[in-house]
């Protein structure tokens, strides 16, 4: 099965793992992918690697999706955009305010900025509102999503919770309404810790605060409202989990917690792709070093040396195997997708087509290429 | 660098993924073996240095001994929270205040004020007379930071919090925090890096930031990590591609091997290019297992 198989009929593509695994070049060569079985396809990504965002033309933040050409012919399309996460989030708040008034107190707060990413969790949240947006617009068969290169990047999944609680948090309604019976029960004490977080922080701040809160009290309702739709939107079977990694210690870590992560939220994970691993092979022929001598022309340094670099590449190879056995475990993914380091540059449109070229091949035909390369 | 070129306080940065941890861990078993009493502080509830130190957990958000003069402790910023109540306001009062949700709520809301409370309890750390009840004094703080813009964010936190605060004691702290961090004899910032595409990308970006935000300092040097050794000349390459399609398979991994270094030169290249002189690289091998001898020889390859 080739991973667009896996991916089966698809509108929306969330593809996570840790950074640097070259997700943002994975996401790309899927789009890539979708885009030559004829869809018509935006790449959302955020932070994408310099050379990378110039090889895809979005080196700017921009609020729409560009068009990116593609080698050859191709029955559909790909478009780009590189997320703009305050601006999303501004614009959110924007499309939630009423009045002119309201808008000014929220954007020009010295809080907001601040409290837009404690409470949203800023890029792991906008990136979701964005592609809410988009895939609401009816302007793309399919959104594929480059998320956040974090540990909390599945943080949307509890956008709701998250916003609800802050909102019907005692906490807060007793700052911003300290009257009635919550304020009795909740708010004792408040007048104290007033003071002392006033008294330790300087009191503008806490004005600052205070106004912050009663305008974006406003606004809640609307947030609370798309969290909820956000959500939906995720359990939708159309929409599907990719998780990457490389076959390291860290990334492979971050993968399993993301495959856990999903499970909570009965969330599926259609397919695992693992990147930039050693082709290793479990009993392989040993090196004869005297047939090798001859055949690099009597030279037996040579033929050490290669020795040598076959033993370490069979070190990395034998410690990226437990890693993977580990991972198969933790996800419960039966049938990863192996990616040895291809040639070129994960980095440059080389390496995008390169990459989809063996994503795009069937299980038969990657299993025999890594094989003819093992050692 | 001077001959000892750990000052008191060391921050370990980096993209995440780099093996920060391990080079704090090996920088922090290395100074302890000399004899300096040494802790290793890590951040945000991790526990990483712990795991490749293979010491047991504990109470990991306390000072915790974890070898001959080497200790180790996990930051965890509500905790620290707690101990500052204590520490700042008569007794009864702080216990009325931790409980307050609205506290809760309007600390998570104030900006800056995690990355403050973490970095204030590392400066309370490394300071020749504890305020700890108890606390005894450190020769050696290394701090295993977060990533690059999360680890910026942590340094620069003090100064961003004075300048928000307009005035109260945190303030004055706040000011006493960042004097520390400004000061190279006082605090070293390294950075570990990979010789790939993005870690190099954001170290160079690093580079550039921490005179910003500190005018009298600097990326101190930068440890590139798991460089790939050199096995063959150019020459040498030539004859393998000759022989590769007679032999296939070994020759075949040498090569993508010397594929895999070449890369790695090139992007080595780039960063000392974008770092100057100033900024000395170090390269450290690729560890086949971390045992206390694979961190020895780490931190030695680090601080030559």
């Amino acid at each position: 099965m080739s991973v667009i198989e896996r991916l089966g009929r698809t509108e929306i593509c969330l593809v996570v793992g840790a950074g640097g695994v070259g997700k943002t070049t994975t996401s790309a060569a899927l789009a890539t992918l979708l885009a030559q079985r004829g869809e018509r396809v935006a790449l959302v990504t955020i932070d994408p690697a310099k050379r990378l965002a110039q090889a895809l033309g979005i080196e700017t933040l921009g609020g729409e999706p560009q068009r990116v050409g593609l080698p050859g012919d191709v029955p559909g399309e790909l478009w780009a955009m590189m997320l703009d996460s305050q601006a999303t989030f501004d614009g959110l708040v924007t499309s939630l305010t009423s009045d002119e008034e309201t808008r000014q107190a929220i954007l020009g707060n010295p809080i907001y900025a601040r409290l837009s990413s404690a409470v949203a969790g800023s890029q792991e949240f906008t990136a979701v509102a964005k592609l809410y947006e988009l895939h609401r617009s009816r302007r793309f068969d399919v959104i594929v999503l480059d998320t956040p290169p974090s540990r909390n990047a599945l943080d949307f999944l509890d956008a709701p919770d998250h916003l609800t609680a802050f909102v019907e948090g005692r906490g807060l309604t007793s700052i911003i309404a300290p009257s009635g019976p919550i304020a009795r029960i909740a708010g004792r004490g408040s007048g104290l810790v007033f003071g002392t977080l006033g008294r330790l922080t300087g009191s503008d701040l806490l004005v600052d605060i205070q106004t912050f809160l009663h305008a974006f009290g406003v606004v809640l309702d609307g947030f609370r409202d798309r969290a909820a739709a956000v959500s939906r939107l995720l359990a939708d079977p159309a929409t599907s989990f990719v998780i990457v990694t490389t076959a390291e210690r860290d990334p492979a870590a971050e993968a399993m917690h993301f495959a856990e992560r999903l499970a909570d939220s009965d969330l599926q994970v259609r397919a695992l792709i693992i990147n930039q691993v050693t082709p290793y092979a479990e009993n392989p022929a040993a090196v004869d070093v005297g047939a090798l001598a001859s055949a690099l022309g009597g030279d037996a340094a040579l033929a050490a040396n290669v020795v040598r670099a076959v033993e370490e590449t069979r070190a990395s190879g034998r410690r990226e195997q437990d890693e993977i056995a580990s991972l198969l475990d933790g996800t419960g993914v039966r049938e990863p997708i192996i990616v040895p380091r291809l040639a070129g540059d994960l980095h440059d449109v080389a390496g995008v087509m390169a990459l989809s070229d063996w994503l795009g091949a069937d299980d038969a035909a990657r299993a025999a290429r890594l094989a003819a390369a093992a050692v | 660098m001077p001959t000892n070129p750990l000052t008191p306080l060391v921050f370990v940065t980096g993209k995440g993924g780099t093996g920060k941890s391990t080079v704090a861990a090996a920088l922090g078993l290395a100074a302890a073996r000399q004899g300096r009493r040494t802790l290793i502080a890590e951040t945000h509830d991790r526990t990483d240095v712990l795991a490749i130190l293979g010491a047991r957990r504990g109470a990991v958000h306390e000072e915790q001994r974890v070898g001959d003069h080497l200790h180790h402790v996990s930051i965890d910023s509500d905790a620290v929270l707690s101990e500052y109540l204590t520490d700042q306001l008569p007794g009864p009062i702080a216990a009325v205040v931790r409980r307050s949700r609205a506290f809760g709520t309007l600390a998570a809301a104030t900006p800056g004020l995690r990355e403050l409370l973490t970095i204030g309890k590392i400066w309370e750390m490394a300071q020749p007379e504890r305020r700890l009840p108890g606390g005894e004094p450190y020769d050696l703080v290394i701090v295993d930071a977060p990533a690059t813009g999360h680890g910026m964010a942590m340094l620069s936190a003090p100064q961003t919090f004075a300048q928000a605060a307009r005035g109260g004691p945190i303030m004055r702290q706040a000011d006493m925090i960042h004097e520390t961090i400004a000061d190279p004899a006082q605090t070293t910032i390294l950075a570990v890096a990979r010789a790939e595409e993005l870690p190099v990308s954001e170290t160079i970006e690093l580079a550039a930031s921490v005179p910003e935000a500190f005018p009298q300092q600097q990326l101190q040097r930068v440890l590139v990590n798991r460089v790939v050794p050199k096995h063959f000349t150019t020459a040498e390459l030539d004859v393998l591609r000759a022989a590769e399609p007679a032999v296939g398979a070994p020759i075949h991994a040498a090569l993508s091997q010397a594929d895999r270094r070449a890369g790695q030169q090139r992007q080595m290249s780039r960063l000392r290019r974008a770092l100057g002189p100033g900024t000395p690289l170090r390269t450290l091998p690729e560890l086949p297992t971390i045992g206390d001898d694979d961190l020895l020889a780490l931190a030695k390859a680090a601080l030559r």
